[in-house]
């Protein structure tokens, strides 16, 4: 019983609580369980808030029982019908919660729990989700495989010798691995999708301010964007019925009516029909440098789109070559500035120098101490960007590449309703193996970086195994701003389309990382 | 009170203003290279200005490192034409205001909550050796 | 410290010219802070009137505040400044721990207003166009109280204890351009300005303008080059100083001064001026050198990418500009017509940069002469005795009130004096004072009666001299009178009694 509750997608284990089949305190307590077996292997979570989450689920329980359920928690409020209370989900480190550490993965807040809550967290606290811990990432979401986490790295639930991407391994990892149906991700360029590629998970990153940044501790303001992580694009739909939405504490947070992006999922599966679709292959974003069984892969999805009706055209976008550079000023430039806050004065570590020293020595000991080497790097670099006789040749360079690469978009969005790419040029590579050599992990992103800078929304479902190593591939659709629902409904057939393939989602196939016997018992039950 | 322009193109309605004292940047620090060029003494500039302190062998790698990226990233001016303007917002959006109505505060006990350390109203820190700015 | 050689003041105009500029920083009086909804108030318990925003703490994010852009917009529209279509706000990065998130939210090319003036009148009557190159917003630190060592200044401080109630408070900065011109009225030309300036926010509502408490800040930047001979090119510009913490009218003119004999003497003996921070001394009177500027004032600017441009519509920019007070001089004109003042009495308010006090007393209900009378007479001589300026002893209602006691016969100007230094000294209110101190003029006759009887009947040959109609006589009994009432009452209802009584 307990092992089938953590196989369940999000949706249909909110089926179970609703009609009162499965509690509340079962679902958190399976998931507690599986947590328990795989964590010391994956390692997705930084804090794993048992007590709280079991009490959480109590009350649900008991508000279920009597009927007490608000409009927010039985999804009345949302218009989508879609009931999530009572089911568990993790959250990514750089989330403030009120209740737990956050530490964005970094020494330099390690035990930090702040005294709010950021608003994406409120609004699934207010939905009845279930909050089980915070998850690994890179610190501060600097990086590509969680190896640049202080707190070590999260492991591939495929192959625990592989990074499981990033910065949100530990979201992604903890999906895939079923240790939370659903979880809370942010992707600055790509830390929601490219994490769900290499981890056979769902993962979108919605329009630049489609989701409330408040409380989201900054990497870079003008990229950041919180998102879902999920094994089934309705699931990531259903999260981002709840996180989504204008939030007035948040400037760049959009007003925009948004459409049910779960109504999106349910129709795109419905359906599965994509005549009138136009997607575009993006000629700059596939071929040399990306790996054989990927290619294959997105290839014969792209096929699949062909069969059920979407004409596909190849689209060039030629802006998208300096994607990257631009990505590394911007990206460094922001997060120097914003990072400047952690200085052991009102939060966090205090490092004090041998000797003692003024409040200078004291932030200069503590901010070596408490950040790690690419968390470093990057400041100095970002420093760089923005600094005297600099500023205009760099940083202003990379915003006028900002403005082509909007245009790029601006104009292939004239012809084609979605673009397509592989989310990744590569499977998950071996832990270690870039971890000495920045620019190669900074390539990995090359797929992914374009809709951040643009502020379109993005997202990756997996679209097989890569025949040469067993591992997971991601697809890539990009759509205009604020067209988000878009992808859900195209997400969503793709996914059906591939799963009637397979005869079973992908994630099925994954190893069984729990020792054999915790389960045994069980299966009878099955 | 939020409205959108209709385009990313900032600054249509820019007047031109001359660089003046309040607001021109000021020029390179010594021992700065030219763009493109990374020394050691302008990594240790950049240290101080991020208050980060870093030893002399942490210093020598970055400086190796950040040439390496610097040399890259730099492809950016290659395209960064006059005639392209910036965009520091992916999204156009403009006047986005907060009404003048007070809303809720911290405590004071949550406000020191994070604080290393503080004397029970305010937070502490070292002697301060430099001036107000 | 060491007294620094200072040249002669008439000498050093003679050898140089200064040249000045002046950054003003307005607190605004909204009621929220610039970037977050807390309360726009900082005395009190410290660390209680912040949100996560004013605090710096990870993930909060800034929302700007439209009255302070509306408030903006009129102070710029008042300093005679173009109103940018676009305006934008900027990160300027330094760390220091006040700036809760070591970079402060200001604008840096693109501020909201730009490219005004403001006249100001020296107290020649001479009018001098002061050009202002920009104001822009931007947000207030927290406060640093330094503890251990022996002045509570930064040096020699064991440790530092921060406060950041005022930390986002919003501000107004206002930049001039390079004023040329000044010469010998430099110092009174600075606090003409900075005196201008602050009628200009009162008279907006737009600040509290409390230059004791902080709310309207000034440094001033000089520089002094040589003098050439005619016909010969300018010199060029001399190094400048920027002088902070000069927080009263008085202090901007003395600050002044200081700074050319200061530098001149420097100049004169072969010396170089360093360009760097002075830090003025209200008690010493002179200024200590800062912190140098150097490469170290990077402050890699960028665009706030958590904030939008402003973008103000030309409706609202011409609604307020409906809504302005009129212009400094034209306003100066009215109220010396409006109050019948002499062209002197006029240009001693001005001069005494007590303008906005006299408004604010005749608001209250006061006439305009009581209220010069009292302003530029008994409080401005406490002022000086005291070293402060006269706005910072007492609030125009408080003196709106003594005046009414006055004039209502309460209190004789004597009494009323007395009154006032209570009122300084923090006693209360003039009521409160008079109460208190039992300051009240005795208006009971029968008290009087009884006090002139006696006096009569001790002076007998007074009494014998008023009755023979030398009635300059009675001097002499209500002198008595006074001292047996102990000042307290009225003179003139004296004499009328006494003369009653002695017939």
């Amino acid at each position: 019983m307990s092992h089938d509750l953590t196989r369940l997608s999000a949706s249909a284990l909110a089926q179970k609580l609703a009609t009162r089949e499965v509690s509340s305190l079962e679902a958190v307590d399976a998931h507690l369980d599986r947590i328990a077996a795989v964590e010391p292997d994956v390692h997705a979570f930084l804090h794993v808030a048992a007590d709280q989450a079991r009490a959480t689920a109590r009350a649900i329980d008991a508000r279920r029982a009597s009927g007490d359920l608000t409009a927010d928690e039985t999804g009345a409020a949302r218009g989508n019908g879609s009931e999530l209370a009572g089911v568990p989900i993790a959250i990514k480190d750089v989330l403030c919660t009120i209740d737990m550490p956050s530490t964005a993965g970094s020494k330099i807040l390690q035990g930090w729990v702040p005294p709010y809550d950021a608003t994406v967290v409120a609004r699934l606290r207010k939905a009845g989700l279930v909050p089980l811990g915070k998850t690994n990432m890179d610190e501060f979401a600097m990086g590509s495989s969680t190896e640049h986490s202080a707190y070590g790295p999260t492991h591939n639930p495929w192959d625990l010798d592989r990074i499981p991407g990033g910065s949100g391994g530990g979201s992604a990892a903890a999906v895939a691995a079923f240790e939370a149906p659903l979880a809370l991700g942010s992707d600055t360029g790509g830390s929601i999708r490219q994490p769900a590629a290499v981890t056979g998970s769902v993962g979108m990153k919605p329009t630049y301010g489609g989701v409330s940044r408040y409380g989201a501790i900054a990497l870079a303001s003008s990229l950041d964007q919180v998102g879902p992580v999920s094994r089934s694009v309705l699931d990531a739909a259903l999260l981002h019925d709840v996180i989504g939405g204008h939030d007035a504490r948040d400037s760049t947070s959009l007003r925009d009516e948004w459409p049910s992006f779960a109504a999106a999922a349910r129709e795109g599966a419905a359906t599965r029909s994509l005549k009138g679709l136009k997607v575009g292959i993006v000629k700059e974003l596939q071929g040399e440098g990306f790996q054989a069984g990927v290619t294959q892969r997105f290839e014969e999805a792209v096929a699949l789109l062909t069969a059920a009706g979407a004409e596909v055209v190849e689209v060039s976008t030629p802006s998208f070559e300096y994607a990257i550079s631009a990505y590394y000023l911007i990206l460094p430039a922001e997060a120097s500035s914003n990072l400047a806050k952690f200085d052991s004065v009102r939060f966090g570590l205090r490092v004090n120098p041998p000797g003692g020293g003024t409040v200078e020595d004291v932030m200069s000991a503590t901010r070596e101490a408490g950040f790690g080497p690419e968390v470093k790097r990057r400041i100095i670099l970002g420093t760089y960007a923005l600094s005297a006789g600099y500023y205009d040749a760099y940083y202003g360079s990379a915003q006028k590449v900002r403005t082509l690469i909007q245009r790029d978009f601006a104009r292939v969005f004239a012809d084609v309703d979605v673009l397509v790419s592989p989310s990744a040029p590569t499977t998950a590579f071996k832990l270690g193996e870039k971890l000495d050599d920045p620019l190669a992990m900074y390539l990995n992103d090359l797929t992914t970086i374009p809709a951040n800078l643009a502020g379109v929304p993005g997202i990756s479902l997996p679209v097989g195994l890569a025949p040469e190593d067993g591992l997971p591939v991601g697809i890539q659709f990009m759509a205009p701003a604020r067209e988000d629902a878009r992808l859900y409904k195209l997400g969503a057939t793709l996914e059906a389309l591939l799963e009637e393939k397979w005869g079973h989602p992908l994630l099925s196939e994954a190893p069984d990382l729990a020792p054999q016997e915790m389960f045994a018992s069980e299966e009878g039950a099955v | 009170m939020s409205t959108e322009t209709p385009s990313s193109s900032e600054g249509e309605r820019e007047i031109a203003r001359p660089a003046t004292s309040a607001n021109s940047r000021p020029a390179p620090a010594e021992g700065a290279g030219g763009p493109g060029e990374i020394t050691t003494a302008q990594v240790a500039h950049l240290a101080g200005l991020a208050r980060i302190h870093l030893t002399d062998d942490e210093i020598t790698k970055l400086t190796g490192e950040l040439a390496a990226i610097v040399e890259n990233v730099a492809k950016v001016t290659e395209v960064a034409t006059p005639d392209v303007p910036a965009t520091s917002h992916p999204i156009p959006l403009q006047n986005v205001f907060r009404q003048d109505v007070v809303g809720e505060t911290l405590t004071q006990e949550q406000a020191l909550s994070g604080a290393p350390e503080h004397d029970g109203s305010r937070f502490r820190v070292s002697a301060i050796l430099g001036e107000e700015q | 410290m060491a007294k620094p050689e200072l040249m002669d003041y008439d000498k050093a105009l003679e050898l140089f010219e200064p040249v000045l500029g002046f950054e003003v920083h307005v607190e605004l009086n909204t009621k929220t802070k610039m970037f977050s909804d807390a309360p726009n108030f900082f005395g009190g318990e410290p660390n209680t009137n912040v949100t996560p925003v004013d605090l710096g703490l990870p993930g909060s994010l800034p929302v700007v505040n439209e009255q302070a852009v509306k408030y903006a917009i009129s102070l710029g529209l008042a300093l005679g400044c173009s109103i940018a279509p676009t305006s934008r706000f900027a990160r300027k990065n330094y760390f220091y721990p006040d700036l809760a998130k070591n970079y402060q939210i200001s604008q840096f090319d693109e501020p909201i207003a730009f490219t005004g003036s403001v006249e100001v009148e020296l107290p020649d009557g001479r009018l001098f166009t002061v050009p202002i190159e920009r104001a822009h917003m931007e947000e207030d630190a927290g406060k640093l109280t330094h503890v251990g060592g022996a002045t509570g200044r930064i040096q020699g401080a064991e440790y530092s204890l921060v406060d950041y109630n005022r930390a986002g408070v919003p501000l107004v900065e206002i930049v001039t351009d390079i004023i040329y011109g000044a010469e010998a009225d430099a110092p009174e030309l600075a606090k003409a300005y900075v005196s201008t300036i602050r009628d200009i926010v009162v008279a907006l509502g737009i600040s509290d303008a409390k230059m004791e408490r902080g709310n309207l800040r000034c440094d001033a930047n000089i520089s002094l080059r040589p003098r050439t001979a005619p016909g010969e090119p300018p010199a060029k510009l001399g190094t400048r100083t920027e002088t902070k913490n000069v927080n009263s009218l008085r202090s901007v003119e003395r600050a002044i001064r200081y700074e050319i004999q200061r530098q001149a003497a420097i100049l004169a003996g072969g010396g170089t001026i360093v360009q760097e921070t002075r830090h003025w001394h209200e008690d010493t009177g002179q200024t200590s050198a800062g912190r140098p500027k150097s490469d170290a004032d990077d402050y890699r600017y960028f665009p706030e990418p958590d904030l939008l441009p402003v973008v103000p519509s030309l409706e609202l920019i011409e609604e307020l500009r409906a809504a302005l007070p009129e212009a400094p001089v034209a306003r100066r004109r009215r109220l010396k017509a409006d109050w019948g003042f002499t062209d002197l009495e006029f240009q001693d308010v001005v001069n005494s940069g007590l303008l906005t006090e006299i408004v604010e007393t005749t608001k209250a209900g006061a006439s305009a002469q009581s209220a010069r009378k009292w302003w530029t007479g008994e409080i401005a001589r406490v002022a000086n005795q005291r070293g402060v300026d006269a706005s910072t002893l007492v609030s125009p209602l408080h003196v709106s009130e003594l005046i009414a006691l006055v004039d209502a016969g309460t209190l004789t100007d004597r009494l009323a004096r007395q009154v006032l230094e209570g009122v300084i000294e923090g006693e209360g209110t003039p009521d409160e004072v008079v109460a208190g101190r039992g300051l009240a003029v005795v208006s009971d006759d029968g008290a009087l009666i009884a006090a002139i009887d006696e006096a009569l009947a001790a002076q007998p040959d007074v009494l014998a001299k008023i009755r023979d109609g030398k009635v300059q006589a009675a001097g002499a009994v209500i002198g008595a009178v006074m001292k047996a009432m102990k000042g307290q009452a009225d003179a003139a209802r004296v004499r009328e009694l006494v003369l009653e009584r002695a017939v």
